[in-house]
């Protein structure tokens, strides 16, 4: 085996793990919150692509720069999905809760296939194909350029969380939604708040992942079932856990390809995802439940 | 009851008699209504009467619809056959799924994700199967005969769909009847009770998920030979798996007749609004109209349009002065 690939594609493969981390992050968070599984994430997530394409297209921004716009869109969207639909599911029995949320999905899905068509489309962006050669190794610079805005984001959100007053907010309805309604919080719109942090985060995820490949509407679903793995892997409701998951993640699937063709990388991933399941359903780090 | 059942009687004449007046599209609505009554009703077993819910039940087509058709190419195995032995591989995968998730004590989320996954897993390794198609699906020659389980026109193809409907209906309701019906039941009202009054929970949750996972096969196996074409994405994926509960949980779900019902509803709907949106270049609109229209449901009819048709019946079913629940 070629030791330089093999390098290679593990640095590749924890580069992209950072942004798996940063989707989960935003599944763990809803999860973690308000304990429904958002089965519309991966379509938020391309949704918010699409997005950021658009800008990109119409006015020229390049989509770093783009990604604030972007994430206060979503923002808008993930608030106004938990505000109409998910606020009202809270307290049906979960095979109740499954349909509305891929519903949502499916609606997002197809409006992406109804504006931007069925194509494949990859913006040209300024760094889109730079690379760096570290002796023998080839990085993409817009890979490594994600990577650490996604460490950066995942900070970011835990400094969040950790000091602000809403941040606060959301962990209190997080740890106990009746004490948190007693002692005067308003959980209903902390809620459509977390939603909304929830899929501005999987924007966020999402307009890193664009100059690193083509879009098209149908895409969402693997990015949710990834998430899925992701957050099980780390724990779910677990942050930390989903970072870290994120890159054993990424770092499994791209090694896998030395030895399996890379449309069968999905097939490790499941695998990793039923034996975890079924033997350390807490996840890698534990959880509080 | 015996007006419920001489009303059924009434619904299924009619339907016996329609061939003679629709023309063959209209025909082949109503076989995917009938279709996914049907397969509604097979995953209606599982999920609406022990709880435990499928996203993966694709899978299951996807199992029928291969074993059949590499049945047939390979040793000229009539479908009649073949569609049961694709219907044993199917419970045996059912059972290894079950017994993991059952087994392991996956609840909730946790189980949905399992059965999402080893339908992903199945689609992914039958794309890398070239006995199977591979990433090119496989093409069923036509050679119309009873045999082949193949005809020409939509009217044979009318009778089978109705006739699996029928089975299905009649299959479903001896089950509510049964010991296995009622000791399901309370599984999904409360696992945990119904395990300490002495139901082996396990078993009859195996029971269930092999019932289920047999049926579904066997409209599996119809459908390959009633589009002719096989792919892996449209035979194993997550969209036939989110296709196939819409109906159910829109007609009631844990309902003899809410996926009967659901069907009669969003097929023809579905159908219709495909082919105009279709026509105008607005693709995807109907899916997006049809996301809507179920988040509407379960949100302000979270019993299912059942109750409403039921409410319909009412004054034929219960006669004048008797009070009596039907």
């Amino acid at each position: 085996m070629d030791a330089n690939l093999a390098i290679q594609l593990s640095i590749q493969g924890i580069l992209l793990g950072g942004i798996y981390g940063l989707i989960a992050i935003g599944l763990s968070l809803i999860f973690g919150v308000m304990g429904v599984i958002n089965f519309a994430h991966g379509q938020i997530m391309v949704m918010a692509m699409y997005v950021s394409y658009w800008i990109f297209v119409l006015l020229g921004m390049d989509p770093y720069l783009s990604l604030v716009i972007v994430a206060a869109v979503i923002f808008a969207l993930g608030y106004l999905i938990q505000f109409s639909v998910v606020n009202r599911i809270l307290d049906y029995p979960e095979a109740m809760q499954v349909l509305p949320l891929v519903s949502v999905g499916l609606i997002l899905e197809n409006l992406a296939l109804l504006l931007w068509g069925p194509d494949h489309r990859s913006p040209q962006t300024a760094l889109s194909l730079k690379t760096l050669w570290i002796g023998p190794i080839m990085i993409d610079v817009s890979r490594l350029i994600a990577f650490g805005l996604a460490i950066l984001i995942t900070i970011l959100i835990f400094i969040y969380l950790k000091k602000t007053t809403t941040g606060k907010r959301i962990r209190a309805a997080s740890d106990n939604r009746t004490g948190a309604i007693l002692v005067g919080i308003n959980v209903d719109r902390i809620h459509n708040a977390a939603f909304g942090l929830g899929a501005a985060t999987t924007a966020a995820a999402g307009v890193l992942l664009l100059p690193l490949m083509p879009i098209s509407p149908h895409m969402g679903h693997d990015f949710t079932l990834t998430a899925f793995i992701v957050v099980i892997l780390g724990g779910m409701g677990n942050l930390i856990g989903a970072l870290v998951g994120g890159l054993i993640l990424g770092f499994a699937e791209s090694v896998s390809t030395l030895w399996l063709p890379a449309t069968l990388k999905q097939a490790v991933s499941f695998s990793i995802l039923i034996i975890i399941m079924l033997f350390r359903p807490q996840g890698l780090f534990g959880g509080k439940k | 009851m015996k007006r419920l059942y001489l009303l059924l009687a009434g619904v299924f004449a009619v339907l016996m008699l329609l061939p003679l007046l629709l023309d063959n599209y209209a025909l082949g609505i109503f076989v995917m209504i009938f279709y996914w009554a049907y397969v509604g009703q097979s995953w209606n077993v599982l999920t609406g009467y022990t709880g435990h819910i499928s996203l993966g039940h694709a899978l299951y087509i996807g199992i029928g619809a291969y074993t059949t058709t590499y049945l047939a190419q390979t040793f000229g195995l009539t479908p009649w056959i073949g569609m049961l032995i694709g219907g044993l591989i199917a419970v045996g995968i059912a059972l290894f799924l079950g017994f993991l998730g059952f087994r392991f004590g996956l609840r909730g989320v946790y189980f949905v994700i399992m059965t999402i996954a080893f339908a992903e897993i199945t689609r992914l390794a039958v794309s890398h199967i070239e006995a199977l198609g591979s990433f090119t699906g496989i093409f069923l020659d036509f050679n119309p005969s009873l045999h082949n389980f193949q005809f020409r026109g939509n009217v044979p193809y009318y009778y089978i769909a109705l006739g699996f409907m029928v089975a299905s209906l009649v299959a479903v309701r001896l089950i509510e009847t049964s010991k296995l019906g009622r000791f399901i039941v309370a599984i999904r009202e409360d696992e945990e009770a119904a395990q300490s009054l002495g139901v082996n929970t396990f078993r009859y949750n195996m029971m269930a998920i092999a019932i289920s996972a047999f049926m579904t096969s066997l409209a599996g196996a119809f459908y390959a030979n009633y589009i002719f074409y096989l792919h892996p994405n449209t035979m194993f994926g997550m969209s036939t798996s989110i296709e196939l509960i819409l109906r159910p949980i829109v007609g009631g779900l844990g309902t003899l007749f809410g996926p009967v019902v659901g069907s009669f509803f969003l097929t023809p709907l579905s159908e219709i609004s495909r082919a105009y949106f279709a026509r105008g270049g607005l693709e995807g609109l109907h899916l997006i109209l049809y996301g809507i229209l179920a988040i509407l449901v379960v949100l302000f009819m979270p019993k299912g349009i059942i109750v409403y048709v039921q409410r319909l019946f009412r004054p034929f079913l219960q006669p004048a002065g008797k009070n009596k629940q039907g």
